[in-house]
């Protein structure tokens, strides 16, 4: 416990670098899911009936597995069939497709909620099919979706640690090289469960701001 | 490829950490259950000086990974067996999930329901056991479902700290008889078929409890 501040502070660059890791594979990992829900959650809500079975088919899918099978199924099974995958591209994978899965339902049950009325009044308009969504539905739904968001965005942050078991060298792989080399668990678990708590807090109150920007934005200033 | 001779032979290991799976999901979604409805009283019910320090325990479990949670009891905690330490700390932590459904849950009972208790001067212990909590719990019994599916599907962490769960005997099948492909997609369609039906269940129950 005595050398665990020196050994600390020389492990500060490599710890940096873990939280790098993590940092980017949160992010990689969201932009992925975000484009996936988006996708899926509107092509979920389609009129043509084999677009909508194949949507939900995918998203029961990937919401159905769990993410650890997933993510081990990319990293262990898929060489077997003979493709090879960086271990973060197969996190990032992984993330953003269950992540997508469950982030097309806010989207879709985000859309589902913009009352019918609106539709109405911009087809009355004469707006076609992609400026009425564009233009009334989705600045009404994301206010809708920023709040469940929030919460699958925490949910991703604290799966980002499974990747270490890939041999990604990510932050809980890094400080569990500290804790093996210095031999203060205790701190350095304490540590950890610190800066993971640091970066989910940052997250929240980044999406608290979005929220409050997308509101003002669908003009719901002071809340729906 | 794909061998089904293979595939065949890994089912009864998958099949034999599926047992285990469920009986940790079971027993943790009990404990998450029974304490999360007391972290939710505490924070409603109980004094400021139990409150507090219950939301901001609650709140750290809640948003720090439970990975790195089971690394830390399974080191810092010793003389528990791994299954038993797994369960606790799954546990524990979808209690702080819970504890925020139940709050939600109990927010959700009219007030006109607590102005009725005042003006019949029913005592405190009365007004929660037989007016607000019977309410509440049907209210999250939905959510309380999705949570257990969500649950089932994370106790492959359990893994870490060597519990002999379904994914750690289809790892341990895969790299003996260099099967990954067999023994995990195996693992998949077994949460698959398991969870599917239960979340369809969950659904016709919460349209039955919206009327």
């Amino acid at each position: 416990m005595a050398d665990f501040l020196p050994e600390l502070s020389r492990a500060v660059p490599r710890l940096a670098d873990g939280l790098l890791v993590t940092v980017e594979a949160t992010v990689l990992g969201a932009a992925l899911a975000l484009v996936l829900a988006y996708a899926l959650g509107l092509l979920s809500r389609s009129a043509r009936p084999p677009v909508r079975g194949a949507a939900r088919l995918v998203v029961e899918f990937f919401r159905g597995t769990s993410l650890y099978v997933q993510l081990f199924w990319l990293f262990f099974a898929l060489p077997m069939l003979g493709f090879r995958l960086e271990p973060l591209a197969c996190g990032v994978l992984a993330l953003g497709l269950n992540f997508g899965a469950y982030g097309s339902e806010v989207v879709r049950g985000a859309v589902a909620a913009v009352p019918r009325a609106q539709t109405e009044a911009a087809i009355a308009l004469g707006m076609g099919p992609a400026l009425r969504l564009r233009r009334v539905v989705l600045p009404q739904a994301h206010a809708l979706m920023v709040a469940p968001f929030k919460n699958l965005l925490v949910q991703l942050l604290k799966a980002t640690p499974l990747l270490s078991l890939v041999t990604v060298p990510d932050l809980t792989f890094q400080i569990d090289q500290l804790r093996s080399s210095t031999g203060a668990t205790a701190a350095s678990y304490l540590l950890l469960l610190g800066l993971y708590f640091g970066l989910a807090v940052v997250l929240s109150l980044g999406m608290n701001a979005l929220e409050r920007a997308a509101k003002a934005r669908a003009g719901q200033e002071g809340g729906v | 490829m794909w061998d089904g001779e293979a595939a065949l032979a890994a089912l009864p290991t998958v099949l034999e950490g599926f047992g285990v799976t469920l009986v940790a999901t079971v027993l943790a979604f009990a404990l998450a259950a029974v304490l999360g409805l007391a972290l939710a009283l505490a924070q409603r019910a109980g004094p400021a000086w139990l409150a507090l320090p219950v939301r901001g325990a609650a709140g750290f479990v809640r948003s720090t990974p439970l990975l790195v949670q089971l690394f830390a009891a399974w080191v810092l905690v010793p003389g528990l067996d791994a299954p038993v330490l797994g369960v606790l700390v799954l546990g524990v932590h979808y209690a702080t999930y819970l504890s925020e459904v139940y709050r939600t849950g109990i927010d959700a009972v009219p007030k006109g329901q607590w102005e009725a208790c005042t003006a019949l001067s029913l005592p405190r212990r009365r007004v929660w056991r037989a007016v607000v909590l019977p309410q509440a719990v049907r209210n999250v019994l939905p959510p309380l479902g999705n949570y257990a599916v969500s649950m089932f599907k994370e106790t492959p962490l359990l893994s870490v700290i060597t519990v002999h769960e379904m994914v750690h005997e289809a790892n341990t099948y895969g790299s003996t008889h260099f099967a990954y492909l067999e023994s995990f997609t195996l693992a998949a369609a077994v949460f698959l078929l398991a969870s599917w039906p239960t979340s369809a269940l969950l659904r016709r129950l919460e349209a039955r409890l919206a009327h």
